[in-house]
């Protein structure tokens, strides 16, 4: 199998969603929020770490509001650029604005099982499955928990998530599912152990830490927490924003990027006030809830404007990004997966969001599903190719080649066709048969997709983890589980 | 007269204005009219137009919502006009609401809570972070029909299973009925730990209240 991940680099394409006036008036309005509103820190590390630094601090309430100078100053210590690690140092992730990687989406609840086909609640195998077959997919570029290990006690449920990936795969893992300080710390511990020690975690972090902000503007304590021991280890760490436009933020788009925004900036202040160019990122996947019943829609034009315009404001701030993209709310892989993993998905890469999360389910990031996962990673890979644009130059435009063929005739036996004609992008899973051939088989990409993720789970072997490593984890993992 | 009132006590939840519908349920007051009436012919006339609105996806949720708290302020102003006549609004059945202990994450279950007060239940919702004995211990004390319990976390969902086994060890059901939500719950899930229902939305948690009081 390819080692090789499949990144979206030097971009022909582009769009302007927000003027720079815009942007720097959502700047301007998330300050003022976080400055007259406040936000809610509720953990007494945080709120002691925002004290020292001289924001105001509400205790009773533990809300936080604090001056502008504050907030701009700390988020002018973010570092702009950094790697998540992997395992294999080849499939290193840049982020450096010239990257866009995707990755599995994670916190599913069900799979819809991959040789009965029936929906079941997830377990740890589901996580080492699908983790063995992301690893073997070029699309994916690095892991979240795909779904949650359900079997696993609940205090040490996130530490055997990040090692069944690590045992299944040798790329970067990002856990979104693990939220409190003693899971953090045996995570962190977990991470040394691979890269070689504390030292070397801080230049390889082969973890990284995701958490999920409570909107509007609050934040969870056991989360905060969690970031900031990630970020003292040198962890990359991001806070996502999920508002959602009626029901968590304002009905209006541009009111709900903001207050997005102010929880966002405002945790990440927070971490560099107390660790000083740690490693962050911007994590968001707004969206709009539905007027008719208040549900959570996982796509829509909403979401899709909010994929494009998040990355203009984390570029604002100079950090990468982590934007929700595909996660269609489609109850099984159909046209409204097929519209919704595309558009957010194209979306949030021409404006180059660092991070795509990600690939593979389906009702709104809760069912895994298989099929779907192959089918996201075709529909990136056609959106890589078409951010290649089109190339113009002499070689391209083939003025010899056309005045061969003239007026009339076919360019196939030329050897300009031969050279480009890999050039055109080559789908696995769009159906270009003759209609005969369909009816008499009546399959679709659907059925390829399974098919291919059947294949890749029989036969794809992962470099494995040293076991010693292994034995390490399940030691770490007891201790954890010993003191609760 | 009051024909003209209750018009506008309806008209005034149909437009969620609860400084309408609390200046209305004075007015009835002032003249007289017997708080039932004004309730039943007057304000209910609203909700249940737009809850009839919104089940046929005319009306939209914040719609339903600040229809709800209009009705919250008008009863809350004739409460005390019910209490002087010794009657009471009859209630749907009253129900515990909390967010169970560890999680923050509230808004799916204040929704239901809105939701069923519109529709007639009496609620106490008590937010979030709530650990079992404070669940079972407000529903002993409002003699509670129903506990609603939600999560968001799967590490937090099986605090769902805990507060039910404890109500079983009490030996408090089938007196008090158990439901559960949010977005990780299944229906599957339910059933293992052995709550009384679930739903996957606002709407659906009303009719699955009803159905647990017996009144669908």
């Amino acid at each position: 199998m390819s080692k090789k991940i499949k990144s979206i680099s030097d971009p022909k394409l582009k769009l302007e969603i927000l003027t720079t006036e815009e942007v720097q008036k959502i700047h301007d309005a998330t300050l003022w929020i976080i400055e007259h509103v406040g936000v809610r820190f509720p953990s007494k590390r945080a709120l002691e770490i925002w004290e020292v630094n001289g924001a105001n601090v509400d205790h009773e309430k533990k809300i936080v509001r604090a001056k502008p100078q504050l907030i701009e100053d700390a988020l002018k210590k973010c570092p702009p650029k950094y790697i998540l690690a992997a395992r294999d140092p080849q499939q290193d992730c840049s982020l450096d604005g010239n990257h866009v990687y995707l990755g599995t989406d994670g916190c599913g609840v069900e799979v819809i099982d991959i040789e009965t086909g029936q929906k079941r609640t997830s377990c740890l195998r589901d996580v080492q499955e699908i983790a063995r077959v992301a690893d073997a997919t070029e699309e994916v570029g690095f892991h979240w928990v795909p779904v949650s290990a359900q079997d696993m006690p609940v205090e040490s449920r996130g530490l055997h998530e990040i090692k069944a990936i690590w045992e299944n795969s040798t790329k970067h893992v990002q856990t979104e599912s693990i939220y409190n300080a003693a899971e953090a710390k045996a995570a962190i511990e977990m991470a040394a152990i691979i890269a070689g020690g504390k030292d070397k975690l801080r230049e390889r972090p082969v973890l990284s830490l995701m958490q999920c902000t409570a909107p509007p503007l609050g934040h969870d304590g056991g989360s905060l927490d969690a970031a900031l021991l990630a970020a003292e280890a040198g962890i990359p760490t991001g806070f996502m924003t999920m508002t959602a436009c009626l029901t968590t933020g304002p009905a209006t788009m541009a009111g709900t990027l903001a207050v997005g925004n102010a929880e966002v900036i405002a945790a990440t202040a927070l971490l560099q006030l107390a660790y000083p160019g740690a490693p962050v990122f911007y994590a968001a996947a707004q969206t709009a809830s539905d007027p008719r019943s208040g549900a959570y829609t996982g796509g829509g034009p909403e979401d899709f404007l909010f994929g494009a315009a998040t990355n203009v404001l984390s570029d604002f701030y100079n950090i990468p990004l982590s934007m929700g993209s595909f996660a269609t709310g489609a109850k099984e892989p159909n046209w409204q997966a097929g519209l919704e993993g595309a558009l957010s998905t194209f979306m949030a890469s021409v404006v180059m969001s660092d991070m795509l999360l990600g690939c593979g389910f389906l009702h709104g990031s809760r069912i895994w599903s298989y099929a779907e996962m192959m089918m996201d990673c075709e529909i990136f890979s056609i959106i890589h190719k078409m951010m290649q644009g089109i190339v113009i130059n002499d070689e391209t435009l083939a003025l010899e080649t056309i005045a061969n063929v003239g007026p009339g005739g076919h360019f196939l036996a030329q050897k300009h066709t031969r050279n480009h004609m890999r050039d055109i992008f080559l789908p696995q899973f769009l159906d270009r048969r003759p209609y005969s051939e369909w009816e008499t088989k009546k399959d679709d990409a659907r059925d390829w997709a399974l098919a291919k993720a059947r294949k890749i789970l029989k036969e794809h072997q992962p470099d494995p983890l040293d076991e010693k490593i292994s034995r390490e984890f399940d030691r770490i993992i007891k201790s954890v589980e010993k003191q609760t | 007269m009051s024909e003209e009132l209750y018009k506008e006590m309806a008209q005034s939840i149909i437009d969620g204005d609860s400084e309408k519908s609390v200046e209305l349920a004075k007015k009835s007051i002032e003249l007289q009219m017997h708080p039932l009436d004004t309730i039943t012919k007057g304000f209910v006339v609203g909700v249940n137009y737009i809850g009839d609105q919104f089940g046929k996806g005319e009306a939209f949720l914040p719609e339903l919502v600040m229809a709800g708290e209009a009705m919250k302020a008008a009863v809350a102003t004739l409460e005390p006009e019910l209490l002087k006549l010794g009657e009471a609004r009859e209630t749907m059945g009253r129900v515990v609401l909390a967010t169970v202990e560890g999680d923050i994450h509230e808004i799916g279950k204040t929704l239901v809570g809105t939701m069923l007060s519109a529709s007639g239940f009496e609620v106490t919702d008590l937010g979030v972070d709530q650990p079992a004995e404070k669940i079972i211990g407000k529903a002993l004390e409002i003699n509670a029909d129903i506990i609603g319990m939600s999560a968001l976390l799967t590490t937090t969902m099986v605090r769902q299973r805990e507060v039910i086994e404890e109500l079983d060890k009490e030996g408090l059901r089938p007196r008090i009925k158990v439901m559960v939500g949010g977005a990780p719950i299944t229906k599957e899930w339910a059933e293992k730990i052995k709550a009384d229902g679930t739903s996957e939305d606002a709407v659906g948690a009303v009719q699955l209240a009803k159905k647990l009081v017996g009144k669908e």
